[in-house]
C-alpha cells in the first residue's frame, strides 16, 4: 500500500544517508565529543577522552578540542587545525571566532580549551581574570605571532595616504560626529563622507586600537559599520571610494589588490605597515603581539590537547607568516615553548 | 458593432471611431506592460542563474563535494556540510510526518465546528506567517539551552520542523478536505470505525498530495539558513556532523561563510556550494513530481 | 451508527479516543509553540526593560548595543527594515501584479507555460541564493556603474531589490487566484457592453479581487520584513536612521543574526535587546498577518 511504499522510501533515505556518513567519514567521526564541545557554560567541563598513545609523533591521538576567540588569531589557528588533523586525523577540533572578549567569557567558565587573543587577558574583569579564578581555570600566555594593526582605505582614496593618531581619534573616538566629512580630519581632504568600518566590541583588535587611539579601551565612536567578521570590513572598505576600516595586517596582505593601508604617523613619521617594520616594531603603536590561552588543567589531562599546543607552537612560525603576520623572532619564540614546557611538563 | 439596420441619426460612427481606437491602444500598451514585467523577471532570474553558474562551475569537481573546508579555496569542500544537510533534511521529514498529517487529520476530519478548532487553525495560519528566525531563537531557548542538547544537529532539525510544519498542516490539509465525501460514506456504509475509515479511504487517497507537500518543505529546510545561524551553526567544522554531538553545519550556512569573504576564489566556492544547493532543491521537487504521479495513478475518481 | 450484528467489527472506543486524542496533541503542537514564542519573548522582553527605558527604546534613534554608551534605540532598525521592506514592495508589487494579470486574463498556452515556471522557480530559490546575487553581482556590477562613488557595497537597495524578486511570486500567485475567483459571468457582461480586455482587468476583474490582492500586497509586505539572509548580505551592520536607499542600514533581522553569531552569554543587555527586538519584528509580522486576513473577510466581494 501507499503508507508502507512511504515508509520504504523513507528507510531507504535514512539507510543511505547513515552509509554515506558511514563510509566517508573514515576517521574523521571520533569518539563522543565531550561536554567541552556542547555546553555553553557552566563550571568544570570533563576532560575530553583521551587515547592510549603519548608519542611524540602524536599519531593515533584522539579526543576533542575547542577553540574560540580572536578573529584575527583565528587565520593562524585556522591553518595549525588544518595541518594539525592531517597527522592526526583522530582528533575533532571545533575552531570559532567570537572574538576576544567573547572567547574569554566562555574560556573562563571552562567551557573552550584553548582562547584565541589579540590583546592580553584582563586580569581585573569580572568576566575574564577574575572568573578564571573562580571557576578554577588555570592557563598559561603563550605568543604565537606579531601583528601590524593595518588602517586601510579603498585604493581610489588618494588623500588619506598617512593620518596621525589625532586624526585616527578624530575619526574613531568616541565624540566623532554621525556626519563626518573627510576635510574635518584635515583641511586638505575632499569634503566627502567619511563611511567607517570597525570591529565588533568583542574583538580585541576593537579593544587594542581604542585603547592606543582613544587613550581608553572600548572607548570609540558608534557611527560604524561593525563585524565580528574581518571580513566584512574588507569588502566594504573595498567597495567605497570614502570608507575606512581597520583590522589585522594578514587581512590586509590577503586583499593588498582590493584595498590600500595608510601609513600611520605614531610620533616619529610616517610608518606604512610592512614584514620589517612590523617585525623590527618601527610601525608604531599598532604592532601588537598575539596570543593563544590554552587551559593548563585540561592540557595536563588531554595528551590530545597538549599534542595540539605543542604543534602549534612548533609550527606557528611558518603558518603565521603563511597567513599574512610576522613570526617572533627565535628567541621569544623557544622562551614560549619553555613557558609551555613548565606548565605543562611532558 | 453596428450590424443592426440602424439610421444615422441615431448612431455617430465618427465619434466612436478614436476613442476606441485610443482606448485599443491603452490596451496594447498595458498588455505590454505585462510582458515587460515577465520580461524583468526572466531577465533578473537569468542573471541569478548565469551569475552562480559563471562563478561556480569552475570550482565544481568531484574533489570539491567529497573535502573538508579548507583555508586554502582550491582544497576546499563541502563534505560536511552536504552530509549535514542531508542529514537534517531527513530528521525534519521525519519529525513533520507524523506531526504534520496528525495534525491536519486532527482538523479536517476530527474536529467539531467549535471555537477550540477555530482557535487551532487560525493558530496555524499565524505561525506560517512567523519570520523563520523567530523560530530560531524559539529554537535556541527551547532545545539547545532548556532541554541543554546544545547547539547539535538535531536541535537545527528540530527548529526548522517547526518552522514549516505550519506549511504542511495547511497544504495536508486541503489535500484530505478534496477526498470526496462519498468515499468517507462509503466506509461509514461498510461498517468502519472513523479511525478505520480515515486510514482505509482518505489517507491512501491524499497521501500523493501530502507526500508532495513535505518533500516540497524539506526542499524548502535544505534552503534555510537564518534559524540555523541563530541555534549555532558552526564556522569551521573539520568533521562530518553526528545528529547528536559535535558542531554542524549545512550548506547554506558554508555560503554564508564563504560569500563574506572578498577573496574571487571564496567567491567561486560560495557559487559551487550554490549550484549543489540548487541541485538538491531541484531533485527534491522533481522527487515530489513523480511521487504525486506515481502514487496518483491509484486514485480513480 | 451501527446495529446489532455489526458489532462484531466495530473497534472497541477506547482506542479510537486514543487515536483521536493523539491528532489532537499533534493539532495542538501549534498552539503550544505560540504560546512558547509569546512567553520566551514577553519574558525575556520584561527583563530587558527592567534595564533599558521602555520611552527610550520605542522613539530613540541611534541603536548603539555594544559600544557605550549603551543606547537602544529601536527606531533605527526598525527604519532600515522599513525602508528594505519597501524598496521591495515598490519593485515586487508591480511585477507581481501584471504577471497575475497576465496568467489569470492573457492565458495562452505559451504564455502560461513561460511565467508559471519562472515564478515557481524564483518562489523555490533559497534566500542566501539571492543574498549571494546581491553581493557578487548587483552591488558591484549593477549599482555601481549606475550610482557611482554614492553607494558602496552594501546598500539597502541591494537588499530592496532581491527581496523584491523574492516576494514577487507570493503576490502574484494569491493575485491570481482572487483574479481568477471573478465569475467568467461578470467579464463577460461587460465584454457583451463593449469593454477592451484592459478595461475589463481594470473596472471589473481588479475591484472585485481587490481583497485578494491587498491580502496578497499586506501579506508580502510581513515577508519582507521577516526576511533575513538575503538582507544580512546585501544591507550591512549600520544601524542608522535614513530615508537614503543607497546607504547602508541595518534591519532587525540583520542584528538578530549580529548578535548571535558573536556572544551569548544570557543575561547580559545585548543579549536581551536581541528578544526585544525580536518581540517588536514579532508584533509587526502578526499585525500584518492579521490585517491580512480581516482585508480578506471585509472586503471579499460576495457573487
Amino acid at each position: 500500500m501507499t503508507i508502507s511504499t512511504t515508509k520504504r522510501l523513507g528507510a531507504l533515505a535514512l539507510l543511505a544517508s547513515i552509509a554515506l556518513a558511514a563510509c566517508s567519514g573514515g576517521g574523521a567521526s571520533s569518539a563522543p565529543s565531550s561536554a567541552a564541545s556542547t555546553a555553553p557554560g557552566g563550571g568544570a567541563s570533563s576532560a575530553p577522552s583521551s587515547a592510549a598513545s603519548t608519542a611524540p609523533g602524536g599519531a593515533a591521538l584522539t579526543g576533542s578540542i575547542v577553540i574560540d576567540g580572536s578573529s584575527t588569531v583565528y587565520l593562524i589557528t585556522e591553518a595549525v587545525t588544518e595541518e594539525f588533523k592531517k597527522v592526526n586525523n583522530g582528533v575533532e577540533i571545533g575552531v570559532a571566532e567570537s572574538g576576544t572578549g567573547g572567547g574569554f567569557k566562555k574560556f573562563c567558565t571552562g567551557a573552550t580549551d584553548i582562547n584565541d587573543a589579540s590583546r592580553p587577558i584582563k586580569e581585573a574583569d569580572a568576566a575574564e581574570g577574575v572568573a578564571c579564578k573562580a571557576n578554577g581555570v588555570d592557563y598559561v600566555q603563550l605568543q604565537v605571532a606579531i601583528d601590524g594593526l593595518t588602517v586601510a582605505v579603498n585604493p581610489a582614496n588618494t588623500w588619506a595616504n598617512c593620518l596621525t593618531l589625532a586624526q585616527l581619534k578624530t575619526i574613531y573616538g568616541p565624540d566623532s560626529p554621525e556626519k563626518l566629512t573627510w576635510d574635518q580630519v584635515d583641511p586638505t581632504f575632499p569634503k566627502e563622507p567619511v563611511v567607517r568600518f570597525m570591529p565588533g566590541a568583542d574583538s580585541g583588535t576593537f579593544d587594542y586600537f581604542t585603547e592606543a587611539v582613544n587613550g581608553k579601551t572600548d572607548a570609540s565612536t558608534a557611527y560604524a559599520t561593525q563585524s565580528e567578521d574581518d571580513n566584512v570590513l574588507v569588502t566594504g572598505v573595498a567597495g567605497d571610494k570614502n570608507a575606512i576600516g581597520y583590522f589585522g595586517y594578514a587581512y590586509f596582505v590577503e586583499n593588498k589588490d582590493k584595498i590600500k593601508a595608510v601609513g600611520i604617523d605614531g610620533g616619529a613619521g610616517c610608518v606604512t605597515p610592512t614584514e620589517t617594520t612590523i617585525g623590527d616594531g618601527t610601525y608604531k603603536p599598532l604592532s601588537r603581539p598575539l596570543f593563544i590561552y590554552p587551559n593548563t588543567g585540561k592540557a595536563k589531562a588531554s595528551p590530545a590537547l597538549k599534542g595540539y599546543v605543542d604543534y602549534y607552537l612548533a609550527n606557528t612560525a611558518t603558518l603565521a607568516a603563511e597567513v599574512g603576520y610576522v613570526a617572533v623572532p627565535e628567541t621569544v619564540a623557544q622562551q614560549q615553548v619553555s613557558a609551555w614546557s613548565a606548565a605543562v611538563p611532558k | 458593432m453596428t450590424g443592426l439596420s440602424a439610421t444615422p441619426e441615431t448612431i455617430a460612427p465618427p465619434r466612436f471611431e478614436p476613442a476606441l481606437m485610443r482606448r485599443k491602444l491603452t490596451g496594447t500598451l498595458f498588455y505590454g506592460a505585462c510582458l515587460a514585467a515577465i520580461g524583468i523577471l526572466i531577465v533578473a532570474l537569468l542573471a541569478l542563474l548565469l551569475n552562480v553558474l559563471i562563478v561556480g562551475l569552475p570550482w565544481l569537481d568531484v574533489d570539491f563535494i567529497t573535502s573538508m573546508p579548507s583555508r586554502r579555496p582550491t582544497q576546499a569542500g563541502i563534505l560536511p556540510a552536504l552530509v549535514g544537510s542531508i542529514q537534517l533534511a531527513i530528521i525534519v521529514g521525519l519529525i513533520t510526518f507524523p506531526v504534520g498529517i496528525g495534525a491536519a487529520l486532527y482538523l479536517a476530519e476530527y474536529a467539531p465546528d467549535s471555537r477550540v478548532t477555530r482557535l487551532l487553525q487560525t493558530n496555524i495560519s499565524n505561525l506560517a506567517g512567523v519570520p523563520s528566525i523567530i523560530y530560531g531563537i524559539f529554537g535556541l531557548a527551547i532545545f539547545v539551552r532548556l532541554l541543554g542538547l546544545g547547539p547539535v544537529l538535531f536541535s537545527g532539525a528540530a527548529t526548522l520542523a517547526l518552522v514549516i510544519l505550519p506549511l504542511v498542516i495547511i497544504a495536508s490539509i486541503e489535500v484530505i478536505k478534496a477526498v470526496p465525501q462519498a468515499q468517507r460514506e462509503g466506509a461509514y456504509a461498510l461498517g468502519a470505525s472513523r479511525w478505520q475509515m480515515v486510514r482505509s479511504s482518505v489517507l491512501p487517497a491524499a497521501a500523493p498530495g501530502i507526500m508532495t507537500g513535505i518533500i516540497l518543505a524539506m526542499a524548502r529546510a535544505i534552503g534555510e539558513a537564518a534559524p540555523l545561524v541563530v541555534v549555532g551553526a558552526a564556522a569551521f567544522v573539520t568533521s562530518l556532523p553526528q545528529p547528536l554531538s559535535g558542531s554542524f553545519t549545512v550548506l547554506p550556512i558554508q555560503v554564508f561563510n564563504w560569500a563574506q569573504r572578498p577573496q574571487a576564489d571564496f567567491q567561486g566556492i560560495a557559487a559551487a556550494a550554490i549550484i549543489v544547493i540548487l541541485v538538491l532543491v531541484f531533485i527534491l521537487n522533481l522527487l515530489a513530481l513523480v511521487v504525486r504521479a506515481r502514487l496518483s495513478r491509484h486514485i480513480q475518481w | 451508527m451501527a446495529a446489532g450484528q455489526i458489532q462484531l467489527t466495530r473497534r472497541r472506543p477506547w482506542s479510537e479516543r486514543i487515536i483521536e486524542a493523539l491528532l489532537f496533541a499533534a493539532a495542538s503542537l501549534g498552539v503550544l509553540t505560540t504560546i512558547g514564542i509569546v512567553v520566551l519573548l514577553t519574558y525575556q522582553t520584561v527583563q530587558f526593560f527592567q534595564i533599558v527605558n521602555l520611552i527610550d527604546f520605542l522613539t530613540g534613534t541611534v541603536w548603539s548595543a555594544s559600544i557605550e554608551p549603551y543606547k537602544f534605540g529601536v527606531l533605527a532598525l526598525v527604519s532600515g527594515t522599513l525602508l528594505v521592506a519597501t524598496i521591495a514592495m515598490i519593485i515586487g508589487t508591480p511585477l507581481g501584479l501584471l504577471s497575475a494579470i497576465l496568467l489569470s486574463e492573457y492565458s495562452s498556452n505559451r504564455v502560461r507555460n513561460i511565467v508559471k515556471p519562472v515564478l515557481e522557480t524564483i518562489a523555490g530559490i533559497p534566500t542566501i541564493v539571492l543574498g549571494f546575487f546581491a553581493i557578487n553581482f548587483l552591488s558591484p556590477d549593477v549599482l555601481k556603474p549606475i550610482f557611482g562613488d554614492d553607494i558602496g557595497i552594501f546598500s539597502a537597495l541591494a537588499g530592496g531589490i532581491v527581496v523584491g524578486i523574492l516576494i514577487t511570486p507570493l503576490i502574484a500567485s494569491i493575485s491570481e487566484d482572487a483574479m481568477r475567483a471573478v465569475p467568467r459571468g461578470l467579464r463577460e457582461g461587460a465584454y457583451a457592453m463593449g469593454a477592451t480586455k484592459f478595461e475589463v482587468v481594470r473596472k471589473v476583474v481588479l475591484p472585485a479581487a481587490v481583497s485578494g490582492v491587498m491580502a496578497s500586497i499586506v501579506l508580502a509586505m510581513s515577508r519582507a520584513v521577516g526576511e533575513t539572509m538575503a538582507v544580512v548580505l546585501a544591507v550591512g551592520t549600520r544601524p542608522q536612521l535614513t530615508f537614503n536607499p543607497l546607504e547602508s542600514v541595518q534591519t532587525m533581522t540583520a542584528f538578530i543574526v549580529q548578535i548571535t553569531q558573536g556572544e551569548t552569554s544570557q543575561g547580559s543587555v545585548q543579549f536581551l535587546s536581541l528578544f526585544a527586538v525580536a518581540m517588536v519584528l514579532f508584533v509587526i509580522t502578526f499585525a500584518l498577518n492579521l490585517a491580512s486576513a480581516w482585508i480578506v473577510r471585509r472586503y471579499r466581494t460576495a457573487y
